[in-house]
């Protein structure tokens, strides 16, 4: 029995309260923290801020607005980390209602980032007291903030045995900060890694505690770099605790209205989950194999869709590797329970080798953009890659998407064995890639400079190493200086613009309409797409405002589904969302007015780009590689859909023509159909060609503040 | 262990069961209140109960551990580790896990054997089987 270590911790600030009542799914004030001058305070939730913004991303872009100035830098103290989770968030009986949104400045994109998770750190925030954390400035020193809701006390504390990783983090959690078992069920954590230090792709892991395991588990707000925000602010971890949470927690206006619905869908994902998704068994495994059978699997880089190893990374495998029987959801009550591990793995590498560990995942994302996209279809590759991005604090995605860009640099030739140190970053060396991730560990090496993410790595191999500027233009995959998420868009012309036209980069938080398009081809026209393009990330950033999980909406469906009007929405889910909404707040919502409320945010979220020098049309621009072929071999791969399209859209012969003049058709259309988007798009949104939002369109939003509208005045 | 049994050609639709339990559990005489439910099917002649057979399927997808088996092997509900997420109730396989909007924990039949000794013709009993049904 090893002696516990006393770990020294200094409190540097400390601010006592009272947790006011939840009321409606509102505390009514937000928690103010700054590094460098030790103010604690609580800012007061308007009325205002609750119609117009709701919660979640948008209580989190209406405190960076008014916090950050319009030259804000991601790594000035002015940035903000804002941390929220929303008036539905900590609901337990509907399936997925435990989601906080995490909102920045991103270190990748320069412009705002929001990324959601899971775990439970949002709805324990909001019942010790907090709708909102709102972290601003940089500690000189390592800290921790612990916002105690049983005790009613905030601290800022210096504590240098607490340790940096995530899985460290973990154990501290439940060994040094909890003494009796009962009291690590309502504490959650949030931290970063050693990687975040290092590279500008940090992610940040919201812990929850497992009753099954007896032991931590992590979610990861993975996209953009706030983990890199978070290391630089010098934080080690926020920790919360709560008094223990309750079925009626949110104090809604009407308990018996989310009940109902809550045992509705419980009772479909019982009769149902088994024969559709199987995400109860393997979680969001199941995508490998369909994307790769529709040919949207990424695969080297983007290059193409479908790899006959698929299998080998597919839903079948997981199952076996994932324990089950385990209720492996990440909020209470989520029966949807799609957070499955892998427990009892060994690390065979890096600074923790030899220790068993639980794997957090892997993720569809993790899955296709660490396996697939670089070649490699080994799992235990992928559950190393997993375990050492999230303890290091690195976005799985990214990661995967940049080392695919890497691979094929290096294959290509304008990376050899010198320029990377000695690592042979070929398609498919997964020793190659955990190198490179441990490298970003301890921020040595190539790792160093892949770590900076494919916008900068482009302008690099460009400047040092002479690669040619349009070659790797085209087949880096980012967008807005973020990494593209793991789909293969080339042939949906809508999915191309549900990437290239969001707000915060290429992430399908905000559009997945691949299969409505190119497998059902619900999407003909240009003003269907661009109808789609408004719906749908309207109403998935809703999700984002009230503390809801997507995949209970449509990773489940029931049996009548296909038989409704709108098959794509899953009307009856939508319905129960519109229930708990006005269950949980008593405004009485209908289907319509959810789209209303998130285009709000949305819009500001434009604004808020366009304040901070960018958000206009050429922001919207996407590399070729996801829109078309850039190799011959990528032509000669799908030549018969190619050929068919010049003949039918551009009236050509392919028969006379050669593979490079066929290619450079079919770009000059292509690359033309997504400036027709562009246009088709922003009408519908209600903002001119230049992508700025009219005047008239934030007045009917109720955000025509002057601040907002001295911004967009500029380019009107 | 001990579950509950109901014999159908016994049942004369009293209801008295019903009442005896939620009086018992809520203090009150309330159908939606009690761990078993009487039911008639259309186009059927006998009666159905509905009340949990301590298959132990809700132990498993109980998210905090409230529930579990006790020493005489029914399936219990620890309320102070509950956090009313009606999973157990969506997922009971029989529809025996009961809720009400007067309460945030789930009920169930604990085998307290009330009904049993207050049915006026013996339709229900207290017996003993060897493993928990499937």
């Amino acid at each position: 029995m090893s002696e516990k270590k006393e770990m020294t911790r200094r409190v540097l600030a400390e601010y006592t309260y009272e947790a006011p009542p939840v009321e409606r799914g509102y505390t009514g004030q937000t928690l103010y923290v700054n590094l460098s001058d030790h103010t604690i305070d609580a800012k007061p939730v308007t009325d205002m801020m609750k119609e117009k913004f709701v919660g979640g991303r948008g209580f989190g872009l209406w405190r960076l607005w008014n916090g950050v100035n319009d030259d804000t830098k991601w790594d000035d103290p002015e940035n903000e980390i804002v941390i929220s989770s929303g008036p539905c968030g900590g609901t337990t009986q509907y399936a997925g209602s435990g989601k906080s949104l995490v909102v920045s400045i991103s270190p990748l994109t320069d412009v705002v980032i929001d990324s959601n998770v899971g775990g439970h750190f949002g709805p324990l925030l909001k019942f010790a007291g907090w709708d909102a954390l709102e972290i601003q400035g940089k500690a000189e020193k390592d800290v921790i903030v612990v916002i105690d809701g049983t005790t009613g006390r905030v601290t800022i504390e210096e504590a240098p045995d607490v340790p940096v990783d995530t899985h460290l983090i973990g154990q501290w959690l439940v060994e040094d900060m909890a003494e009796k078992e009962e009291d690590r069920y309502y504490m959650s954590a949030v931290s970063a890694g050693t990687g975040a230090e290092h590279t500008r792709m940090g992610c940040l892991n919201f812990s929850f505690y497992d009753r099954k395991r007896k032991a931590p588990r992590f979610k990861q707000a993975g996209r953009g770099g706030i983990g890199t925000v978070f290391r630089d602010k010098r934080v080690k971890a926020l920790v919360v605790k709560s008094p223990p949470v309750k079925g009626d927690s949110n104090h809604p206006a009407d308990q018996a209205r989310i009940a109902r619905v809550g045992a509705k869908l419980h009772r479909e994902i019982r009769d149902y989950d088994d024969e559709q998704n199987q995400m109860r068994r393997g979680g969001t495994s199941y995508l490998v194999t369909i994307m790769s059978d529709y040919d949207l699997l990424p695969v080297h880089n983007f290059r193409f869709g479908s790899h006959p190893d698929a299998p080998k990374l597919g839903r079948e495998v997981w199952k076996k590797r994932f324990t089950q029987g385990i209720p492996d959801g990440c909020w209470y009550g989520c029966t949807i329970a799609c957070a499955h591990a892998v427990d009892g793995y060994t690390l065979r590498t890096g600074p923790y080798k030899g220790q068993t560990v639980i794997v957090d995942g892997p993720e569809y994302e993790t899955i296709a953009g660490t396996g697939s996209n670089c070649g490699i279809f080994d799992p235990d590759a992928v559950l190393e890659i997993n375990f050492y991005c999230d303890t290091y604090g690195i976005d799985t995605i990214s990661f995967g998407t940049g080392t695919a860009f890497v691979m094929e640099c290096y294959e290509a030739g304008v990376l050899d064995k010198e320029k990377t140190g000695g690592l042979e970053l070929t398609f498919g060396n997964a020793d190659a890639s955990i190198e490179l991730l441990h490298q970003m560990g301890r921020g040595e090496g190539f790792g160093k400079i892949a770590g900076q993410g494919i916008r900068r790595m482009k302008e690099y191999f460009v400047k040092e190493f002479g690669a040619d500027p349009q070659f790797v233009q085209d087949i880096g995959m980012e967008a807005k200086g973020l990494e593209y998420s793991e789909y293969v868009t080339k042939e949906s012309l809508a999915q191309q613009g549900g990437y290239g036209l969001t707000n915060k980069g290429p992430q399908h938080d905000e559009a997945w309409l691949i299969f409505m398009d190119q497998v059902s081809n619900l999407l003909p026209t240009f003003e269907d797409k661009a109808e789609a393009l408004h719906y749908f990330p309207m109403f998935r950033t809703w999700f984002g405002l009230c503390g809801f999980c997507k995949l209970p909406w449509n990773d489940v469906v029931p049996p009548d589904n296909a038989e409704t009007d709108e098959p794509a929405k899953i009307p009856e889910h939508v319905q129960n969302y519109v229930e708990i909404f006005s269950g949980v707040t008593g405004r009485e919502v209908t289907k319509e007015d959810l789209v209303n409320m998130s285009e709000t945010v949305y819009n500001l979220q434009r604004v808020f780009n366009i304040r901070l020098g960018h958000g206009r049309r050429d922001h919207d621009d996407i590399p070729y590689r996801s829109a078309g072929p850039v190799t011959a071999e990528e032509y000669e791969s799908r030549a018969e859909r190619y050929d068919s399209q010049l003949q039918e859209f551009l009236g050509l012969d392919p028969a006379g023509m050669s593979t490079e003049e066929k290619m450079a058709a079919l770009r000059e259309y292509r690359e033309d159909q997504y400036e027709k988007l562009k246009d088709a798009v922003y009408a519908r949104r209600g903002w001119t060609k230049d992508a700025v939002p009219k005047v008239e369109t934030l007045k009917k939003l109720g955000i025509d503040f002057p601040d907002v509208v001295a911004v967009v005045e500029k380019y009107l | 262990m001990k579950v509950l049994s109901y014999d159908p050609e016994l049942c004369v639709g009293c209801y008295v069961c019903e009442d005896v339990c939620s009086e018992t559990w809520f203090k009150v005489a309330d159908g939606e209140k009690s761990s078993i439910r009487i039911q008639e099917e259309e186009g059927k002649v006998l009666l159905s109960a509905t009340f949990c057979n301590q298959c132990g399927t809700c132990i498993e997808v109980c998210p905090t551990e409230a529930l579990y088996r006790d020493k005489r092997g029914i399936v219990r509900l620890r309320k102070k580790l509950c956090v009313g997420c009606l999973s157990c109730v969506g997922f009971c396989p029989y529809g025996a896990m009961f809720y009400h909007d007067d309460q945030a924990e789930p009920f169930k039949c604990i085998v307290c054997g009330k009904c049993a000794t207050e049915c006026p013709n013996e339709a229900l009993a207290v017996i003993d089987v060897e493993t928990p049904p499937q």
